[in-house]
């Protein structure tokens, strides 16, 4: 097992390498520095001040010393601050970082009971007239666009019914609780079409093995088949697609969090787009990079721990 | 107000001359889309004289919902098309169809709600003098008719859509087949590129590459390009790892066939329906993203008539007052109906290709 880790986390180098590679040609090459400049300053801003920019931001440096100071950033997570606030990265994501996980991980794991209690109850009631409707309501709710789910939730239940604040956050408390449960909802609404589908996919693929048969057999009843046999063994695909979900939470986090105000790190992003804030951008993409890869590397220790097959190959 | 043009006005010259005028421009605008219509023909014509595609055809046609929604998809692509074939007008410049067909409709000033028998002018609404109800959908915050943007939007949804296809699909069913097939150093290559890519989350990357290139069009179908192929990849890396292990690639390589035929003989049209509902489903995810990109602010440049941008509009409007429903309202429909009807044809599609599994 200790083998096998170490060998998944070194296979992890070659990709981080890549990213940081990726992000270098992405923001300091096909981004020339004139462009990145003009972005920055504003398409009327004088040459001098472009110039300025340049100078400032060491794009002026060949390439190969750029690409060092990029990877040596990277690695040591000694970001370049903020060209609109100033701030250091490190402080901007500290005061994000809870906001952020405030909604996202209660919204991540609502998200799955419900997925899973929807697809477990489609499963047992398979082929019948509520399955067949259900489906067919998951593939409208998966047709809908994202950011109309976000819309309607905050102009009628916020401000038309004012059941709900419009946007806003605060630490502790019921306030909190106020602030957070219409943007968790939504949260859990946005991809529970898209889950519910997936995970009864996996499900019935489950339920066709002969080990059910067998099981249904031996005359258990059937939540038992459900509950114990089908449940487990279906666990490690639900692994792959739980972890495939993340990058849709933090889409779902960048949107929610900038329509709602709250002031997490999907929040510092947009805004660091909405004001050409390029520092801000490569910096969260890549921490983004980061938490992602580590979560996939989770998952595979997590794999092989269920399945010891894996751990052999 | 403008009116319809009178014909004589729209088509000056002799008969044949116009002919040859419209079909060689038809030709130079659209020469792009030609090619790319022709390529999906021979594709899908070549890959229906297989007994597994006209199975599949069989048992398509006796799928209702997936005929409708076929029916649905033509609707949209015959709206865009509207859009983007032009007919000549007066002065030698041409036009779309659709903007000729639609020049009747003024604009306004600014915002008019729907079946408004009013015109806005610069102080306040005055009764239109024609009593005509000219914005059926109202109109949105310039006094463009909302309904015209609405079928517009059609043609900028096709565009991003038909152009990511076109950059992902050959680069993911191209690699996904070689990796599969060569194995050893050639799967490791494109495996560690793929991993590399799908290790950045889609939509941090999408934002990262649009943030570079800013909005247009061919921006966001580089973007999603570039992160749309590693899914079809992965699918087909699998497909023809299994099926190569069959007999008849076995029998092929016994018989000295090239690489290239194997390949493009024997593999290809044995994972071509693979690509062809992964092209379905992952059209209406590119609309669906479009609007979320839109929003993001990096999606379509200000200006263009896309559904993302209406609704990304909306947001401001449904707070004011009185709220101004009918733009999010119209794009919000339109693009649910196409990402709706995508949904279930490539469902209807996959239920047809492996009905056992569905």
């Amino acid at each position: 097992m200790f083998s096998y880790i170490v060998r998944r986390l070194l296979y992890a180098v070659p990709i981080l390498l890549g990213v940081i590679l990726l992000t270098f040609l992405l923001f300091r090459v096909v981004n020339t520095p004139e462009q990145a400049a003009i972005h920055a300053k504003g398409p009327k801003s004088s040459v001098a001040v472009r110039q300025e920019w340049i100078k400032e931001h060491g794009r002026d440096r060949p390439l190969y010393v750029q690409f060092a100071t990029h990877v040596k950033r990277m690695v040591t997570f000694d970001f370049e601050p903020s060209d609109q606030t100033k701030r250091s990265m490190g402080e901007t994501f500290r005061e994000g970082v809870g906001p952020s996980l405030c909604v996202t991980l209660p919204g991540f794991i609502a998200g799955l009971i419900a997925a899973l209690s929807l697809s477990l109850y489609q499963v047992f009631a398979r082929n019948s007239a509520t399955d067949r409707n259900l489906t067919i309501l998951c593939v409208i709710m998966m047709s809908v666009p994202t950011v109309l789910y976000i819309i309607f939730g905050q102009a009628v239940l916020a401000l038309g019914l004012g059941w709900f604040p419009v946007s806003g956050f605060q630490w502790g408390g019921f306030g909190m609780l106020r602030f957070l449960i219409l943007p968790v909802s939504i949260m859990v609404i946005i991809n529970l079409g898209y889950d519910g589908r997936m995970f009864r996919a996996v499900f019935l693929e489950e339920i066709a093995q002969d080990y059910v048969r067998t099981a249904h057999a031996k005359g258990l009843p059937v939540s038992t088949v459900l509950g114990r046999h089908v449940l487990k063994n279906g666990l490690i695909a639900l692994i792959t697609l739980t972890v495939g979900q993340l990058p849709k939470l933090i889409m779902g986090t960048l949107l929610i969090e900038s329509f709602f105000g709250i002031p997490g790190i999907g929040n510092v992003m947009v805004q660091a787009i909405q004001t050409a804030d390029e520092p801000v951008v490569l910096a969260t993409a890549y921490l983004g990079a980061l938490l992602y890869l580590a979560a996939l590397i989770l998952t595979d220790i997590l794999y092989a721990t269920a399945d010891p097959r894996i751990r052999l190959s | 107000m403008m009116h319809l043009l009178p014909i004589a006005e729209v088509a000056p010259g002799s008969l044949s001359t116009k002919a040859v005028a419209f079909l060689s421009h038809w030709l130079t605008q659209d020469l792009i889309l030609l090619v790319a219509l022709g390529g999906i023909a021979t594709m899908l014509i070549r890959a229906a004289r297989s007994e597994r595609w006209q199975r599949a055809a069989t048992r398509f046609r006796r799928d209702r919902t997936g005929i409708v929604a076929l029916c649905v998809v033509c609707l949209y692509i015959f709206i865009g098309a509207l859009d983007t074939f032009r007919v000549p007008v007066g002065g030698g410049s041409t036009r779309s169809i659709l903007d000729f067909a639609t020049s009747g409709i003024p604009d306004e000033r600014s915002y008019s709600a729907p079946f408004s028998n009013q015109v806005v002018t610069d102080t306040k609404p005055k009764p239109d003098p024609l009593n005509s109800h000219h914005h059926i959908l109202g109109t949105e915050a310039l006094g463009k008719d909302v309904f015209v943007q609405t079928l517009k939007g059609c043609r900028t949804a096709l565009i991003i859509g038909g152009f990511t296809s076109a950059i992902y699909i050959p680069l993911g069913a191209l690699f996904g087949i070689l990796a599969g097939y060569f194995r050893r150093w050639v799967d490791d290559i494109i495996q560690y590129v793929y991993s590399t890519l799908a290790s950045i989350p889609e939509i941090l990357l999408l934002i990262s590459i649009l943030f570079v290139l800013g909005p247009g069009l061919g921006s966001i179908s580089i973007a999603l390009g570039v992160t749309g192929w590693v899914g079809l990849c992965r699918l087909i890396r699998g497909e023809t790892m299994r099926q190569s292990e069959r007999q008849y690639v076995a029998a092929a390589r016994a018989l000295g066939q090239s690489h290239w035929n194997i390949i493009t003989r024997h593999l290809l049209p044995n994972v071509m329906h693979l690509v062809l509902i992964n092209f379905v489903l992952g059209f209406s995810g590119i609309v669906l993203t479009e609007a979320v990109l839109s929003y993001l602010g990096v999606g379509c440049p200000v200006g263009t008539a896309s559904w993302g941008m209406m609704i990304d509009s909306g947001r401001g409007e449904l707070s004011r007052d009185p709220v101004v429903w009918w733009n999010l309202t119209a794009a919000a429909v339109a693009l649910f109906g196409l990402v709706l009807a995508l949904n279930i044809l490539g469902d209807a599609l996959r239920r047809a290709f492996d009905p056992k599994r569905s």
